[in-house]
């Protein structure tokens, strides 16, 4: 039992980093456009489909092929904020977005079932399979790369946005868009490009979650939106660091319970924020009426 | 922003009620008479399709429309309704007409089940409240695909109605429709109350809102669970016509996307808006997908036809349209003054502010204080 405790924990952390890639991306497109980018989790799933088309028809290594996929998806994420994110304007343009990346993430999804079809598919590559022998228990290695490509993203990310010119006029973009217009920032720019980022983390996150799920298909975005949004809304929106620590804490808390029931494990992430939101409206790391209104 | 009665002279909105409820009477007359003259079963099915989506959208506008809470999780209602409905026949053997009478019981559930998750939601607002009512949404799934009594994921059937294959339709048509004229005479009733001023003084500024004695929280909570009842009946009566619950179908979220982009189509907070946006919306939906089953077309045209609605008619038909017939109606009456009056040279008496029509006024004043607020994102 101790055993499995254990595993279980070290299944989550190494899990949870590339949770925390993925819903970083999502925060930080709703930190600097306030809008939520429900078709995160279908482009995930659209990363993956890249990665097994790059790696089974064109036999390229999975980490190499992200050297394709990665500036792909920022191409399509730049595409879809200036298309269709961009145009809204008025009083709803909070919900109307939402709605618009909600239609998005319709047609990726018919686009995918009509290209690759319903079936599940798996990522395949020989470091999935074979695994390590570390502290005791068996990993497989891909989790292993996994969590430190992971990592080392998050921390690229973290030194764009806080040493770099572009991650200062990101974040004062985040604090107050119209004064950071005042000051000369491009905040359409910086808007496009955010959006382009926070989706350009999806083609790893794609990838790694094709090859650790055990098979994805066109539908399986809807689970990843669903535990994308209860992390970032867990670690309080917008809050980069939150979103870290909520995904660890998400993942691991969901590997514990897979203990004892499978059936209800995924249930504990929407349970936990559930239960978060009556203590702490605004999330873990959330700051209280930050853009409440 | 959409126009309130308020702003229209007392004359207008006498001509407006005559407009209205005649046109409203000749609406429901046309309804009713509609299985009798086409009786072709998929155009019947799909209008029974679409009168079950009308009500829950003007349901959904209810709630969200009028306080400005966008919901994503009103399916859970939907949901809870055709499962309620479903365990409730099984469990005392009821076919035909008398599983009807179980859609109070769904109404009752779901209201049951408004009220938590209501008292829970209500407290954040915007995108965080939106994100809950999807977390609602898939905890729903999941727990209708775990537990045994909802059959899993197989799901539960419904009994087989007993009545003449050549009038099938009939009866849920029927029910179908008294549904929505149930849900349009609260939304009306709704919005011309104090309790409907309340729910839009919420959703321009709760604060404020708050400031001058509306005490959000009950009124929120109420509306929510208004819109949960008329949803959850929905959901019974949908079952009941489809024959068969499965958590992927009764806890759709194409159902909560459907709904809500019809509320949008025809006008966000209106009463006929949801009306005609489900009347265009769910029959090209249901179209699109008895053309193109098998090739996933339907999917991606839905797409491109909800971006269509969100990126060509923001605000909705009703409230474009009103404003267009409004700039007609002005300028019609001030051109028929001009010709009245002999001085046509002079359009305003001297000393008298430029002349601009009241609706208009009010219109440009409120699209521009709407500006001064957006400039702050």
């Amino acid at each position: 039992m101790g055993q499995q405790i254990y595993e279980a924990i070290a299944d989550g952390i190494l899990g949870g980093g590339v949770y925390a890639l993925m819903a970083v991306g999502l925060t930080l497109i709703f930190g600097v456009l306030d809008i939520i980018n429900i078709a995160q989790g279908i482009l995930v799933v659209l990363g993956a489909y890249l990665s097994y088309a790059l790696s089974v028809h064109l036999h390229i290594d999975l980490f190499v092929g992200l050297l394709i996929t990665v500036p792909t998806m920022f191409v399509i994420g730049v595409a879809i904020q200036w298309l269709f994110i961009r145009p809204l304007r008025g009083r709803d343009r909070a919900s109307m977005s939402l709605l618009a990346a909600y239609a998005v993430a319709l047609i990726i999804e018919g686009a995918l079932y009509r290209v690759f079809g319903p079936n599940f598919v798996v990522l395949k590559a020989s470091y999935i399979t074979s695994s390590v022998h570390l502290f005791g228990f068996y990993l497989s290695y891909i989790y292993l790369y996994g969590f430190v490509l992971a990592v080392a993203c998050v921390a690229a990310l973290y030194l764009l946005l806080y040493r770099t010119r572009f991650g200062r006029s990101v974040r004062a973009t985040m604090q107050d868009q119209t004064a950071a217009r005042l000051i000369g920032i491009d905040v359409n720019r910086v808007a496009a490009v955010t959006f382009g980022i926070g989706v350009a983390v999806t083609a790893i996150g794609g990838m790694m979650f094709g090859a650790t799920s055990g098979g994805f298909n066109p539908n399986s975005g809807y689970d990843l939106i669903s535990r994308l949004l209860a992390i970032i809304i867990l670690g309080g929106l917008g809050s980069i660091g939150g979103a870290l620590a909520a995904a660890l804490f998400m993942t691991t808390a969901e590997a514990l319970v897979d203990i004892w029931s499978p059936d209800w494990a995924v249930v504990v992430f929407y349970l936990a924020l559930v239960l978060v939101l009556i203590i702490r409206p605004a999330g873990l790391f959330g700051r209280r009426g930050a853009r409440a209104q | 922003m959409t126009a309130s009665p308020a702003t229209e002279s007392p004359a207008i909105r006498r001509g407006g009620v005559i407009w209205r409820g005649g046109g409203t009477l000749v609406f429901l007359a046309i309804l009713a008479v509609f299985p009798l003259v086409l009786q072709n079963p998929t155009v019947t099915t799909i209008a029974v399709d679409t009168l079950i989506f009308a009500a829950a959208a003007v349901a959904w506008n209810i709630f969200s429309g009028y306080s400005g809470y966008i919901s994503l999780g009103q399916a859970v209602f939907f949901g809870a309704g055709a499962y309620t409905v479903g365990i409730a026949a099984r469990a005392w053997h009821l076919n035909g007409d008398a599983v009807f009478a179980l859609l109070p019981l769904a109404a009752a559930v779901a209201a049951g089940l408004a009220v938590p998750l209501g008292l829970i939601s209500l407290r954040v607002r915007r995108h965080t409240f939106v994100v809950i009512t999807i977390a609602f949404f898939f905890i729903a799934q999941l727990t209708a695909t775990n537990l045994s009594v909802t059959g899993g994921s197989s799901g539960i059937l419904a009994p087989s109605p007993n009545w003449d294959s050549a009038t099938f339709n009939n009866p849920f048509y029927y029910t179908a429709l008294a549904l929505l004229v149930l849900a349009i005479a609260a939304s009306w009733l709704i919005r011309g109350s104090r309790f409907g001023l309340q729910l839009r003084a919420i959703r321009d500024d709760e604060d404020r809102a708050a400031g001058l004695g509306v005490r959000a929280m009950p009124v929120k909570l109420a509306a929510f669970v208004i819109s949960a009842i008329v949803i959850g009946m929905a959901g019974g009566l949908w079952f009941y016509f489809i024959g068969q619950a499965i958590p992927q179908f009764a806890f759709d979220p194409l159902f909560d996307l459907s709904i809500v982009v019809m509320a949008f189509f025809g006008g966000l907070g209106t009463i006929a808006g949801p009306v005609l946006g489900a009347l265009v919306i769910e029959p090209v939906q249901q179209w699109l997908t008895l053309q193109y089953t098998n090739e996933y077309l339907s999917e991606i045209l839905l797409g491109v036809l909800f971006l269509a609605v969100i990126l060509g008619l923001p605000r909705g038909v009703i409230p474009t349209g009103a404003e267009k017939i409004s700039w007609l109606r002005t300028r019609l009456r001030s051109r028929r003054e001009a010709a009245v009056q002999p001085d046509a040279g002079s359009p305003a008496p001297p000393g008298s502010p430029p002349r601009e029509p009241r609706e208009a006024r009010e219109a440009r004043e409120a699209r521009e204080a709407q500006g001064a607020r957006e400039a702050r994102p």
